[in-house]
């Protein structure tokens, strides 16, 4: 079962303390910490010298967008991207059949993985999830992470700590574009703070009064994300598309975007203005608890009637506390298992980087070329959150070191995570090459074998959280 | 006497024969469509016309609900504007063709489904992928 089925319940509190628990969300929190650390030093510093100076409304004004960065920023982080719930049993044989009879066997093999379909003159290959047992729609894609199919994949967002699709595009979007906003905004009055007290001061010790420096990579790097993104939607791609080069036209003279409609304004108002598809996951359903070592099969169904009784059997607040005692001590157990620590050469270079402008290069040379592993981040459940680890830990140490810049980092470790067919078994590593040798690193850390169960345990507490 | 079954006789006494599932027509892009195809299992069932106009009716309601128009496009506007606070109090486009949907196959079950010991399940309760005709077991019920 996916982790967005999990976690959408209707208990918001439990909601949240689930989401915030589950390690693999400890991007989000950093983001969030930095957002609030960048407005708080900006009000700090130049708010008041600003106030005075020109109008009051400047910090009224960075206050609004900021709250409008933080509204979108959980928007995003909490609704559903578009997630396809797993196939019926029913489903599943029936399309098995359907294929047997196709290929004219009747032994058991697995079914092809792809079916072709003509969209707009242009073949499409449907590719078959073996997890979620369908055949995924065009333009989907099954997140790893998150264990799901999702409509409209773009990519997985780590400082969002959630999958970016169908339905929060447009909330994912809106946050990049109004904290380019934001960003702009704080560096242009920072820049102003500095101009106008370096005739009462002096340019240096004006300089050193205000976080100027900080600013500026941060700046850059979100404005060219923005920028990106928006390229993104008036061509109508997704960022898995862009990637992977599906429509490009050095594949074939012929190839194009069927889902493009050629004029930039339709495109845009597609992806923004569009009506927005309800969740196909059912929040009430009834979600069976998982048997141990054994992944259950979720379905979609919605038993509207059976559920309300089953429900109220559910809402026991001694499940509810049972569970949180699972996922906090699922949470909270690695991080007991740490070994010594061993430096790090994090060399990141983007897989694909050439077509993304906010990919800074994060190759530190010099002295930050090597950096101790000072504050152990928690290793994840299945090795291809390593990835995710790996580039979490170079905020951290960014913080730390007073080196690198967090904002900075953020958008260009913007890990663009090529979706996967298959669920990720335990040892097998997806992530790209550059971060190979952080892999190797990690691996000795944790032992396979228990982290399944930790990572089962913790499913099943918020299994359980979720069906209250 | 023609054998009529009702929809709660059947849900509470038939026996599940089997299921058919009408799958997701991608020719179109990636809108919610249904294939029209009459599939075997229901050619003694049901009439073929009968069929094709449920699902093309269907698939006309749900290009309505995802279609870009004046409405949707303002609604959107809106929504942004309001940081998307809007839909607290209001319904998506979405939604109210979905709500339509659903009373549509209510009432093609109780008029031409059920009769004939079929049943159509919504599609949004399988999460748009197929819709799922379940036939139920022929069973005469005497009066």
């Amino acid at each position: 079962m996916g982790v967005h089925e999990v976690l959408m319940c209707w208990n918001i509190k439990l909601q949240l303390l689930a989401f915030l628990l589950v390690y693999q969300n400890s991007a989000f929190l950093l983001m969030l910490c930095c957002c609030s650390f960048f407005i708080i030093c900006f009000y700090f510093t130049s708010c008041p010298f600003l106030a005075q100076q020109l109008t009051p409304i400047i910090p009224v004004l960075g206050g609004a967008l900021f709250l409008f960065v933080l509204g979108t920023l959980l928007r995003t982080s909490f609704s559903d991207p578009g997630v396809l719930p797993r196939a019926t049993p029913d489903e599943a044989a029936d399309l098995e059949r359907q294929i047997d009879v196709a290929n004219g066997t009747k032994g058991y093999r697995p079914p092809p993985r792809t079916k072709e379909v003509v969209i707009n003159g242009q073949t499409v290959k449907l590719k078959y999830c073996f997890t979620c047992k369908i055949f995924r729609p065009p333009r989907a894609s099954h997140c790893s992470l998150c264990d799901n199919c999702v409509e409209r994949f773009d990519h997985h967002c780590p400082w969002v700590g959630n999958c970016v699709g169908r339905r929060n595009y447009r909330f994912f979007y809106m946050f990049i574009l109004s904290l380019s906003f934001l960003t702009i905004f704080i560096f242009a009055f920072v820049i102003t703070h500095i101009i106008l007290s370096s005739y009462q001061k002096g340019f240096l010790t004006a300089l050193k009064e205000s976080p100027v420096v900080v600013c500026f990579f941060s700046v850059w790097s979100i404005v060219g994300l923005s920028g990106f993104h928006t390229y993104l939607i008036s061509s109508n791609q997704t960022t898995n598309e862009d990637i992977k080069g599906s429509w490009s036209s050095k594949r074939g003279k012929d190839n194009y975007n069927p889902y493009s409609s050629g004029n930039i304004f339709t495109n845009c108002c597609v992806a923004l203005c569009g009506p927005l598809p309800p969740s196909l996951i059912d929040r009430r359903g009834f979600i069976e608890a998982d048997a141990p070592q054994m992944a259950p099969p979720t379905n979609g169904i919605t038993m509207y009637g059976a559920t309300q009784s089953q429900q109220s059997h559910m809402c026991d607040q001694d499940q509810c506390i049972q569970s949180t005692k699972f996922v906090l001590q699922a949470a909270t157990t690695p991080l007991l298992q740490q070994h010594s620590s061993e430096p790090v050469i994090i060399t990141s270079s983007p897989e694909n980087g050439t077509s993304l402008p906010a990919r800074a290069s994060l190759t530190l040379g010099g002295p930050c070329s090597s950096l101790p592993l000072g504050q152990p981040t928690p290793p994840t459940s299945t090795p291809s959150l390593s990835c995710h680890e790996a580039t979490d830990m170079l905020p951290i140490h960014g913080h730390a070191l007073n080196h690198t810049h967090p904002l900075q980092e953020q958008a260009a470790l913007h890990h663009y995570l090529t979706p996967e067919e298959v669920p990720s078994p335990p040892g097998m590593l997806h992530c790209g090459s550059p971060l190979g040798h952080s892999h190797t690193v990690q691996t000795s850390f944790y032992n396979p074998a228990s982290q399944d169960s930790l990572h089962e345990d913790s499913v099943r507490g918020l299994v359980k959280l979720s069906s209250v | 006497m023609a054998e009529t079954h009702s929809l709660q006789d059947m849900r509470q006494q038939a026996a599940v024969a089997a299921k058919v599932f009408i799958q997701r027509d991608y020719s179109n892009g990636t809108m919610c469509q249904f294939q029209t195809k009459f599939p075997s299992e229901l050619e003694t069932k049901i009439d073929k016309q009968q069929f094709e106009e449920t699902i093309r009716t269907l698939n006309n309601l749900y290009a309505e609900a995802e279609k870009l128009g004046s409405q949707s496009f303002i609604e959107g506007c809106l929504a942004c504007l309001t940081a998307y606070t809007v839909f607290l109090c209001m319904e998506t486009h979405y939604e109210k063709v979905l709500k339509k949907i659903a009373k549509y196959i209510q009432e093609q079950n109780d008029k031409i489904y059920a009769p004939r010991g079929l049943l159509l399940t919504d599609p949004i309760e399988r999460g748009l992928r197929v819709i799922e005709i379940t036939i139920y077991e022929d069973r005469s019920f005497s009066r």
